[in-house]
């Protein structure tokens, strides 16, 4: 399982939590398990050519990735995060 | 006849209504729903009003329809919103929904969304599930006709749907970089309408395609007249005719013909209203000479009569987008308009004079007058 970070813009599907855990070996993967359980959360995150969205960031524990083919290790955990952006 | 009214409010910030009595005098403001969402589309289907749909984005997060199936009691997110097909040749992906279109009414469960990047979107359920139109989206002409990063400074757009009310298969398109299109086989193939139409920013001024247009209308009782609020002036258009009128060179030369939108009359299509903005130099695009003002006319656009009774004499610098300026179908009918800073105005006696119904709500994308149910 991989713990995940979800940040403020997303508790409306996790019913407020920050901290949820997922199975899958890469990020898509991992994005793929969290949207069956929050259903539309992926999309909100990741476009339909399955480029993360421009104002939309994540980290594989420290380090950044814009590719859903990053493999996640065992123990690794993924961040999501909304940039500044907007006003 | 007047009828209690429900106003659907689409702000950059969320979504408001705001319900009438009878009379159309008192208003009660309700919201917000989707705070910090942006909406750009809150629209409630004339032939099954428990469903409203909006179209809804943030600053952060990927586009989404949002739905309801009780007249807005309760909201859930679309199962699939509108997006392209994965691995689609042109790499194009939803930005946000821009226009919600009911369908025809032969066609219950049937709606229309128009995108940025400009594409066209359609579901069958209500709003559920959606599928690209790919006549009109894999069309051998797309990126000629609707560049991805072509037109407006939101975002290229298809600013409008307008769907015959005789025959569902017969759709015009307003967009922002391909003028009017129109489909007579429910958008299996496309033709650009334009003729006559200018495009003064293009080296041809008067080409087959390239225009922007701003908004379309069909006259409720005529759909063969076709009113265009463009770029570049006021037309209107009688089919099965091909060739657009400049209608707009009526209007006063120091208003000028430039707006977002155009509401024709629910009962006489000779009768529309603009909400002009000024098009000069950089384009401000407020109220001319801060002294906001609709023109009427009601001979078919031979002329133009200025409304601005109730409106600030001066020093009124309203912005009014296209989907912002709204008519219902009450006898005097009545006219509604939201700005970018946050007001909405309204006239019961069809332009004749104008009051501030609600102030303070973020900048307004959309107001949509519907029956109060």
């Amino acid at each position: 399982m991989t713990s995940v970070f979800v940040p403020s813009q997303l508790t409306a599907y996790t019913g407020g939590v920050t901290r949820v855990q997922a199975q899958g070996g890469t990020v898509g993967a991992v994005l793929d398990d969290l949207d069956r359980a929050y259903p539309g959360l992926k999309f909100r995150v990741i476009d339909e050519q399955d480029r993360v969205r421009r104002h939309m960031r994540l980290f594989v524990g420290q380090e950044e990735t814009r590719d859903v083919r990053r493999p996640i290790a065992p123990g690794e955990e993924l961040l999501i995060f909304g940039a500044l952006s907007g006003g | 006849m007047t009828e209690a009214i429900r106003l659907l409010v689409g702000t950059r910030k969320g979504a408001w209504t705001l319900e009438s009595d009878e009379a159309r005098r008192a208003w009660t403001v309700k919201g917000p729903q989707f705070l910090g969402q942006i909406i750009n589309h809150f629209v409630a289907d004339p032939r099954n009003p428990a469903v409203m749909l909006m179209a809804a984005s943030t600053g952060h997060l990927g586009p989404t329809i949002l739905r309801s199936t009780d007249g807005g009691a309760s909201w859930t997110e679309a199962k699939a919103p509108p997006a392209f097909p994965k691995g689609e040749p042109h790499g194009r992906s939803v930005n946000h929904t821009f226009w919600l279109e009911p369908g025809h009414a032969s066609e219950p469960g049937v709606w229309w969304a128009a995108t940025s990047p400009p594409a066209l979107f359609r579901s069958e359920d209500d709003g559920d599930t959606w599928e690209s139109v790919r006549g009109l989206n894999e069309h051998p002409k797309i990126l000629d006709w609707l560049p991805p990063d072509g037109g407006t400074p939101d975002g290229a757009i298809v600013a409008g749907i307008a769907i015959d009310p005789r025959d569902a298969r017969h759709m015009y398109l307003a967009t922002c970089s391909a003028g009017v299109l129109e489909t007579t086989d429910q958008g299996a193939s496309w033709r650009p309408l334009n003729q006559n139409v200018e495009a003064n920013f293009l080296p041809d001024p008067f080409p087959e395609y390239g225009q922007d247009s701003h908004q379309i209308a069909l006259a409720p009782t005529n759909p063969d007249r076709i009113w265009q609020q463009n770029h570049c002036g006021i037309y209107r258009l009688d089919r099965p005719g091909e060739r657009w009128e400049r209608i707009g060179k009526a209007m006063p030369p120091e208003i000028g013909d430039i707006g977002f939108s155009i509401i024709p009359h629910v009962r006489c299509d000779q009768t529309a209203w603009v909400f002009p903005m000024d098009g000069t130099d950089v384009w401000p695009r407020v109220s001319p000479g801060g002294r906001p003002a609709a023109y009427r006319t009601r001979d078919g656009g031979a002329t133009w009569e200025r409304q601005d009774v109730g409106f600030p004499r001066e020093q009124g610098w309203f912005t009014v987008k296209r989907q912002a300026f709204c008519g219902d179908r009450a006898d005097p009918m009545g006219l509604y308009l939201g700005t970018t800073g946050g007001e909405i105005w309204m006239s019961g006696d069809e332009g004749e004079s104008w009051r501030q119904i609600c102030a303070h709500l973020p900048e307004i994308y959309s107001v949509v007058a519907a029956p109060l149910a």
